[in-house]
């Protein structure tokens, strides 16, 4: 076999398992960082520190009874989270977590730390992202319960709202970049300016940043924008009548999604994988520690921020998240052309 | 068979199964489902000739955007499930639609069955394309520049004919402004 092709498939697997790995490590963090924050212990029986918690509750989702109720569609209540996992783990595909690296000498040759380098990968990880809407609305009609109708319904009207911020802040960093790769997109953040400050795209773009942030966090339906679950009014939203293996799928999805965004981010505003020491080789630790950063940042909006109201959460993304993407937008191009003569 | 070959088949293969399924099942949410999976495979097409830009609009747009309306459509209106062919004979929407149906879809199929016959379209795509040069297509710099130069007029139309149908949703919905 071709030993490019052997290369491609260990980086799949790879990839794989590191982001199954990464919803366990969430989830631990989670519950650590929102112990801390409420001054308790959090987890801590099961392994040193409680650190085989994940795994313990992996196991116990496993070994539960898979629930139907007797009203809902079979088909569309089994595919549901399918596609919402699916959809997770597909957007990874595109993006880059690592210049060319041979992990310290191991490998022969060295390889890019991407999976698929696609000339348009920005455009796919936004359009596999509007596909993860269907795993929550079938979630929500299959189940034939009111509390999974409405939160499907409200998880779709939020994510339709913000998705067009999301994609008006990723639209002025291409404007910036002037390419849709985001491999290219991390080469045009190398070096400094005046010598100490790095060239990363969140000092040209910070409220493009700030909105593609929030615009994110709305998209992964996480707390302050947690509607779909919102647990005082809708006991569990769109997953309500899930049990065992299908309600971890949507559970995983939804760490996943957040990894994805965290990644994502650190390419477009973060400066990928450039470190202002070590080669290209070791990049890819500095990947890691951008994206933990932005998970860090992620765990602490939602156990200090409180939810918004609904029709907060609706005034926001419409009448000024929307209005301060397009402005941006429409700056950035004019700042592009203005400097570009 | 090389990889190209295969894959056209087994994308074309489900493309046409999920496109037939549209409207040979009877529930309204399946037959949306199975639309966007025609075109995933559609978007896969794309992909297989070397247009990935192509590929993700027509995900963005189709699958992403347009099909979620329509899944919001036929869920809250809770379309129920068509009635058998026996029951729709007793009613008045039996004959006259039908019969224009079936004459619309003879046309078609003769139309189809022409062209294929006909075969010289797929010589003079090659040749157009070889004048081009390959690749122009899955560029987003080369279509953004056809687009805005070539295409310029036929473009902004169809932006004044979007805007219209904008505030005439916003009009529909809103009875009093």
């Amino acid at each position: 076999m071709n030993p490019v092709i052997i290369v491609q498939l260990v980086l799949i697997l790879f990839v794989f398992t590191a982001l199954l790995m990464s919803a366990a490590v969430m989830v631990y963090a989670e519950r650590k960082l929102a112990a801390a924050f409420q001054q308790r212990l959090g987890p801590y029986l099961v392994g040193p520190r409680g650190l085989l918690q994940p795994f313990a509750d992996v196991l116990k989702l496993l070994f539960k009874e898979e629930l139907r109720p007797k009203a809902s569609d079979a088909v569309l209540f089994a595919i549901a989270p399918m596609i919402s996992a699916t959809a997770a783990f597909a957007a990874f595909a595109v993006v880059p977590f690592g210049g060319e690296t041979t992990l310290f000498g191991l490998l022969p040759e060295p390889v890019k730390l991407q999976v698929a380098d696609v000339n348009v990968a920005i455009l796919v990880v936004f359009a596999i992202a509007s596909m993860s809407v269907y795993g929550i609305v079938l979630a929500g009609w299959g189940s034939n319960s009111k509390y999974s109708l409405l939160g499907a319904l409200r998880s779709a009207s939020q994510m339709i709202s913000y998705e067009l911020s999301y994609g008006l802040a990723l639209a002025s960093v291409l404007v910036v970049a002037g390419s849709l790769s985001l491999t290219e997109i991390v080469d045009r953040q190398s070096g400094t300016w005046l010598g100490f400050l790095p060239r990363w795209f969140i000092f040209v773009q910070p409220i493009g940043f700030l909105v593609y942030m929030t615009a994110g966090i709305a998209e992964t339906n996480r707390a302050p924008f947690d509607f779909p679950e919102a647990e005082q009014e809708l006991v569990a939203g769109y997953h309500t009548e899930y049990s065992s293996m299908s309600f971890a799928m949507f559970f995983l999805a939804e760490y996943i999604n957040m990894v994805t965004v965290a990644a994502v981010a650190t390419d477009l505003f973060l400066g990928g994988w450039q470190g202002p020491f070590g080669s290209e080789s070791i990049g890819w630790i500095w990947f890691l520690i951008k994206v933990a950063a932005i998970l860090f940042f992620y765990i602490w909006a939602r156990w200090t921020l409180p939810r918004y109201r609904y029709d907060q959460l609706m005034n926001f993304g419409w009448k000024i998240l929307l209005p301060v993407a397009v402005l941006n937008l429409v700056a950035t191009a004019a700042g592009v052309i203005y400097f570009a003569r | 068979m090389p990889g190209d070959t295969v894959l056209f088949y087994v994308f074309g293969a489900v493309m046409v199964a999920a496109s037939l399924l549209v409207v040979a099942q009877r529930s309204p949410i399946y037959s949306v489902l199975l639309l966007i999976v025609s075109f995933m495979a559609l978007a896969g097409l794309y992909v297989v000739l070397d247009a990935p830009f192509l590929a993700v609009i027509q995900i963005i747009i189709y699958a992403g955007a347009i099909m979620v309306v329509f899944l919001f459509v036929v869920m809250l209106l809770n379309a129920p499930y068509e009635a058998a062919p026996a029951d729709v004979a007793r009613h008045w929407v039996g004959h006259g639609p039908r019969r224009l149906g079936a004459a619309l879809g003879v046309v078609l199929l003769v139309e189809l069955a022409w062209a294929l016959w006909r075969g010289g379209a797929a010589q003079e795509i090659q040749a157009i394309a070889a004048a081009q040069g390959s690749g122009a297509v899955s560029s987003v710099r080369e279509i953004g520049g056809v687009l805005f130069s070539e295409y310029g007029f036929a473009f902004e139309v169809t932006s004044i004919l979007i805007v219209i149908a904008m505030v005439g949703a916003v009009v529909l919905a809103k009875r009093q402004l």
